[in-house]
């Protein structure tokens, strides 16, 4: 009983049998989802699966054609209730969505709404401004910021909430590769912080790796997969799912050395080679696509600075491709051409070598 | 050719000389026309924030009849208005016909659909997740609309000086409704017609001098204040 209890507490948000039904069409079909404290949950799903439907409706500004959600709890029915549960949660779109008005005005919107007290306002929205880089622009007009400043105001608005819950739809997406990774790091650490419970929707499977600890696939309209990062990347439920996320090779590791930029990440007994920035000792996730290893039958030079011998465990025809598995102390998928296959007889059993560049491994941090 | 430069001449003599008449015309054209367009953004405003942030059955109907009060000819509504404030009418009790009131009532009638047409367009405009971030800040509705008029008062000018334009340049309406009467409901528009039909050119120059300078003045205030907005 008393278990129970505990547990109920931690969960911030639980949806039952939600269906969402757009132009006569039901586009969303939720039977059960819990959302646990301090997790990030990130839904990930092709474009037009419904990642945004499902945002907007745990975040109480799409109302479901039926079906309950609880927020810790308590549900939200009348536009009182509404109001309420909205003040307690934040929302950050795609688009930044700032008012003609100041970076500050901006920032402290959404507190002077929920009747924040003066000098807790400026407390909290100057912290917030300088966490995310962007102090020295308050009273700037938002209009006039670039894409990347746009996006830091409209985190720094949102952070500034404090809320129960944070939701995010494709927040870093429409962004240069250059300020969208300085803001997912930025971001990242942010998170790291506050452990502030976060749903978050992007169809970018590399940003999902980066931050969730749970991952939601969503296909259709339907939750087709929930697990951490290994489960869903891993071992995909489906060919679907698994066709989506690209069947990543998810090896964990930690950084042994770090010489200008290439690290070495023990791997079991095993060294990997990594171009990155991490340092000795941190835990390390490497993900390689199986497109970018390369199998021979002999051990042979190559400039790849990676190579494993390893039996071939599974052999899986996918049409054009050979999907291969090898067990070289730790397991790793390889995709080669059917033809290639054929010629180089790889069967279950046979011992190969396989081989990837330094440059092939994206490393992330555990 | 004579008669118009005698015309001009004698225009700008009454204009300098600030004749009683002249002033007295202008300020009353000036008070009407103001008035109603004061009333239309009143209803027009709420009215187009309804239907653009609203679905219900009969609002298809509604638009398309607000669109076609952005265009009704002022002689059409003069009409309606005259019917309503007959002696014998259904409002004829009130004792509004050739009143200033009953002229404030048709420029009104002609102005609020402007109004409330270009709310809906510039509230339409705007994206609609703006008014979902707008919601998920803790907005409650009112604050939500009177953020979201905020956002779009740039274009929402636009609407004041489309109504006003339209009310202080009509006569149609004022003359049925008011019938030019000489220090009682004669406005500037209404003047021009009486004083050409009489022939009185000098008259007619001066007060659409007057009137063009008006027109200009408020459009230029609210130019100012819309560009002054947009570059800061």
């Amino acid at each position: 009983m008393r278990q129970e209890a505990v547990l109920a507490s931690q969960i911030a948000l639980e949806a039952n049998n939600i269906s969402v039904v757009l132009g006569g069409v039901k586009v969303l079909d939720v039977p059960s989802l819990q959302v646990f404290q301090n997790e990030v949950l990130v839904v990930i799903g092709p474009n037009g699966s419904g990642k945004t439907t499902l945002l907007l409706t745990m975040a109480g500004l799409l109302k479901p054609a039926s079906g309950t959600i609880l927020y810790q709890g308590q549900a939200a029915n009348s536009r009182a209730e509404m109001l309420s549960l909205h003040r307690r949660l934040a929302v950050a779109f795609q688009d930044p969505l700032l008012l003609s008005s100041t970076v500050w005005d901006n920032v402290t919107l959404g507190l002077r709404l929920r009747g924040v007290d003066k000098e807790e306002i400026k407390t909290r929205a100057t912290k917030w401004l300088e966490r995310f880089g962007i102090g020295a622009l308050a009273g700037r007009q938002a209009k006039t910021l670039s894409g990347g400043e746009a996006k830091r105001t409209s985190l720094a608005r949102a952070f500034a909430l404090q809320p129960d819950i944070l939701f995010l739809d494709e927040a870093f997406n429409g962004l240069d590769s250059h300020s969208r990774e300085s803001i997912i790091e930025n971001f990242q650490s942010v998170l790291r912080e506050t452990r502030v419970t976060t749903i978050m929707v992007t169809h970018d499977t590399t940003e999902a790796l980066a931050l969730a600890d749970k991952i939601i696939v969503l296909m259709g309209g339907q939750i087709r997969q929930i697990g951490t990062c290994g489960e869903v990347f891993s071992d995909p439920v489906d060919k679907e799912v698994a066709a989506f996320v690209g069947v990543e090779n998810i090896i964990d590791g930690s950084v042994e050395s770090n010489e200008s930029g290439i690290i070495t990440v023990k791997v079991g007994s095993d060294s990997v080679e990594a171009v990155s920035n991490y340092s000795r000792g941190e835990k390390v996730s490497l993900l390689i696509r199986p497109e970018e290893i390369t199998l021979a039958v002999s051990r042979a030079s190559s400039s790849a600075r990676n190579s494993f011998g390893g039996a071939i465990s599974r052999v899986l025809s996918l049409g054009a491709l050979t999907r291969i598995e090898i067990d070289c102390g730790f397991p790793l998928v390889v995709l080669v051409t059917k033809r290639s296959a054929e010629e180089m007889n790889l069967d279950k059993g046979r011992q190969v070598y396989a081989s990837f560049k330094a440059t092939g491994v994206h490393v992330i941090k555990r | 050719m004579e008669t118009i430069l005698e015309g001009i001449k004698e225009a700008f003599l009454l204009l300098i000389h600030g004749d009683r008449q002249v002033v007295q015309v202008a300020v009353l054209s000036l008070l009407v026309s103001g008035l109603a367009t004061i009333l239309s953004l009143l209803v027009g405003i709420p009215l187009g924030v309804v239907l653009a942030l609203n679905r219900f059955p009969g609002r298809q109907p509604l638009v398309s009849l607000i669109n076609t009060g952005m265009g009704s000819p002022p002689v059409v509504v003069g009409l309606i208005v005259s019917i309503f404030l007959w002696r014998s009418g259904p409002l004829g009790l009130l004792q509004l016909m050739y009143t200033p009131s009953a002229m404030v009532i048709a420029q009104f009638i002609i102005a609020f659909p402007l109004v409330a047409g270009f709310t809906l367009a510039t509230v339409q405009q705007l994206d609609p997740k703006l008014r979902l971030q707008i919601i998920s800040l803790g907005a409650s509705r009112f604050q939500m609309v009177w953020l979201l008029l905020k956002e779009a008062r740039l274009p929402l000018l636009a609407a004041i000086m489309a109504g006003f334009g339209a009310v202080i340049s009509e006569v149609g309406a004022s003359m049925m409704v008011g019938g030019n009467i000489t220090g009682q409901t004669r406005v500037m528009t209404t003047a021009i017609v009486a004083e050409v039909s009489r022939g009185d050119f000098a008259l007619a120059i001066a007060f659409s001098v007057v009137l063009m300078i008006l027109v200009y003045l408020v459009n230029l205030i609210l130019t100012i204040i819309q560009q002054r907005t947009k570059a800061r």
